[in-house]
């Protein structure tokens, strides 16, 4: 496809693509008890699983939608289906997968990152892990990566019942309930006492399916003095009907551990993306948050840290892009529960094109968290005066022995920056795009060089053709 | 031969206001010019109006460069015919470093990619030209840079893209003695590792101690009052602007 120069119909045909759905099974549409029986029986459950799914139904059903936020109201979950399974059986080679689902993900690069710079690999199409293989130094150390359903029935069978949604109950708002009732696919992770990983273990959630939804868990474990890197990926082909993705994350980290989740997430922009992502950190852990987010129509995302024990800390790195049609609200939320716990938010918001950036957080010191230190720092960028950047700070310091501190900047692309640039011989997209991507770059030296690679051709395709 | 810049009858205004007034102005290849003036004399204005700087409005004459009329051409296209500019006050752009911004538009320019070790090496030696430490190619572009190391980076960037008309918009202000003299050797490496062409704009006269000068003008409420040589900056040095300002 040749490269357009109007905003609206910019090229992103490497996202998407999209084939015909060929599902094994597709469940009706909306949202009642025999659909979510039915979830359960397909997905063979175990009997508390069945239950847990039933009773967060009737959760669901009694709490009401946010208000608080960019409107949802295009959303109708009488017109989701929230379970499609591919026609595939999980495989542990690429060359087991499907020809046009292998095609899917080859486009998004997986199988050639796997080869080179990844310790493990989950690929989600729709409902279902398609393909998922760790490699045997890191089996050796006995790290264990898996879909959740196999975990479920495997040795791991009573950790994960201990911990599944124990962090984000599904009373936490709507949709946590919603994904306790039809949560599929995901990945369980668990990292052994003393275990240093290197090399990052990565998941992709590919949602092919028209008008369906996501709900995919990812559960990690981090055990004491160990380390963990996590890569996330997501994208979807664009539709005209809604579709929706409310996966959830619940990460422990254990004592002087420290795990860094990485997310480069890039929905279609029909989507509405409400997800859940919680970690638990104990004595002298340390959560590491790094996350990109430039696709969907509605974002609601907060990863939440909670310190829970003494010097535990949570450092937050994120940038927002919101493009024509969106309106993103994301940032991240910290809980200190133990003295000694540090938290570090740094956050960069882009707007352009009518696009709505709100950055949202909120800090909460308790009494208990003696001498612990807050710092947020976030910046926007508005690449036009029809955009919009909001910033929404919450802090609740419930001690004077704490430190808090929090600083906002809002501006926007001055005309001497362009014209000084050009002046080296960049073309003014080129020159505009270089801007956005280094005030990016809080994100993006933050991520694997492949990553900030892609990280820096999603800023500049968005970037394309802005004086077009 | 043909010069490389003919400016001829070139009136240009900034929001409606005239500030330069049919001016004539010819370099030709390898030639060092000095444009000299007092304050507000318009001398900037000349410089951004050649760069293509869209706040500056060409109200009548041409600007030939290289043969071609360059008057509706973007800033950028300009860059690639061979033109440069040295900032005054250079923008600083976080998250770009040094060394990948001059990468970007050196590949900008020729439409091809750029071996990493050659121009590695390349830029080592230009940095060791202008007593820049290493480090600095890794640095966000100017930021956190001193005024000098500011001029110095415009340097630095004047010899790896290699131009062949480089205007210097008072690139010697706000610079210790010591500072001047290591922009003057960059200036002087320019010069004749490509015969260099140089339009510099200056009110003081401490870069040209060192330099070669072939031609001076002198600006002076948007008119030039003067041309003549190399002897006209001694001149102002000694008396400053008055004869000038007077005419």
């Amino acid at each position: 496809m040749a490269e357009k120069t109007y905003v609206e119909d910019i090229d992103r045909s490497m996202y998407d693509f999209r084939y015909e759905e060929k599902d094994a099974y597709r469940i009706e549409e909306g949202l009642d008890p025999a659909i979510v029986e039915q979830i359960s029986k397909e997905k063979n459950d175990p009997r508390w699983m069945h239950d847990f799914r039933m009773k967060s139904l009737e959760i669901y059903n009694h709490i009401q939608m946010p208000d608080w936020g960019p409107s949802i109201e295009g959303l109708d979950m009488a017109h989701i289906a929230t379970y499609v399974r591919p026609n595939t059986k999980m495989a542990n080679d690429w060359d087991s997968v499907p020809e046009e689902i292998k095609d899917t993900f080859e486009r998004l690069g997986i199988p050639q990152a796997e080869r080179k710079s990844l310790a493990g690999v989950g690929a989600q199409y729709d409902s279902e892990l398609v393909y998922h293989n760790v490699q045997d130094f890191a089996e050796k150390l006995g790290v264990v990566y898996s879909d959740i359903e196999s975990a479920l029935r495997g040795p791991y069978a009573d950790m994960i019942r201990d911990h599944f949604m124990k962090l984000v109950p599904p009373t936490d708002h709507k949709f946590a309930a919603l994904h306790g009732a039809v949560w599929s696919g995901g990945s369980f992770v668990y990292v052994p006492e003393g275990v240093h990983l290197e090399i990052p273990l990565q998941s992709y959630f590919r949602l092919n399916a028209k008008g369906a939804g996501q709900f995919e868990h990812t559960l990690i474990i981090v055990e004491d003095n160990a380390y963990l890197h996590f890569i996330e990926g997501c994208s979807a082909p664009k539709y005209n009907v809604a579709n929706l993705h409310a996966g959830c994350v619940e990460l422990f980290v254990g004592k002087n551990s420290t795990l860094r989740y990485s997310t480069i997430e890039n929905w279609s922009k029909n989507m509405y993306n409400l997800n859940t992502k919680r970690a638990l950190v104990k004595e002298g852990g340390k959560i590491e948050w790094v996350s990109g987010s430039f696709g969907s129509h509605v974002s609601y995302l907060y990863p939440m840290s909670v310190l829970a024990g003494r010097g535990a800390s949570s450092e937050f790195t994120g940038v927002t892009f919101a493009g024509k049609g969106q309106n993103l609200d994301t940032g991240c939320k910290v809980v200190h529960n133990a003295p000694d716990t540090t938290s570090v938010v740094n956050t960069r918001s882009i707007s352009k094109s009518g696009g709505i950036s709100t950055f949202r957080s909120a800090v909460v010191i308790n009494p208990q968290a003696k001498n612990s230190k807050s710092s947020t720092s976030c910046q926007s960028l508005m690449l036009d005066s029809e955009s919009r950047s909001d910033t929404i700070p919450a802090m609740d310091v419930k001690t004077q022995q704490a430190d808090v501190g929090h600083e906002a900047k809002i501006g926007r692309i001055s005309d001497d920056a362009v014209f000084y640039l050009m002046s080296r011989g960049l073309p003014e997209d080129d020159a505009r795009a270089l801007i956005v991507s280094g005030f990016a770059d809080n994100v993006g030296k933050e991520l694997p060089l492949e990553y900030a690679v892609e990280m820096n051709n999603l800023i500049r395709l968005e970037m394309k053709g802005t004086n077009g | 031969m043909e010069p490389l810049l003919k400016i001829q009858g070139l009136s240009v205004s900034v929001d409606d206001n005239e500030i330069l007034h049919d001016l004539n102005l010819t370099v030709g290849r390898g030639e060092t010019h000095v444009l000299m003036g007092p304050n507000g004399a318009g001398k900037s204005t000349l410089g951004n109006t050649l760069m293509g700087n869209p706040h500056y409005k060409v109200t009548a004459g041409t600007i030939i460069f290289n043969g071609k009329d360059i008057a509706d051409l973007s800033v950028n296209e300009r860059a690639k015919e061979g033109l440069f500019m040295s900032f005054q006050s250079p923008i600083e752009v976080p998250g770009v470093s040094l060394s990948n911004f001059i990468r970007t538009a050196l590949e900008q320019r020729s439409g091809k990619r750029i071996r990493l070790w050659d121009f590695k090496k390349e830029i080592e030696q230009k940095l060791k030209v202008l007593n820049m430490d290493p480090s600095y190619a890794d640095r966000d572009l100017n930021v956190g840079f001193s005024g000098g190391e500011k001029k110095k980076a415009e340097i630095l960037q004047l010899l790896m893209l290699k131009p062949s008309l480089a205007i210097l918009d008072e690139t010697d202000s706000g610079l210790d003695v010591d500072a001047v003299r290591t922009v003057s050797s960059g200036v002087k490496e320019y010069q004749k590792d490509k015969d260099g062409a140089l339009l510099i704009i200056t009110h003081s006269t401490r870069i040209l101690e060192s330099l070669h000068v072939d031609q001076t003008h002198v600006l002076v409420n948007g008119h030039i009052v003067e041309n003549g040589g190399a002897e006209l900056v001694d001149e102002i040095n000694e008396n400053g602007f008055t004869r000038f300002e007077e005419k």
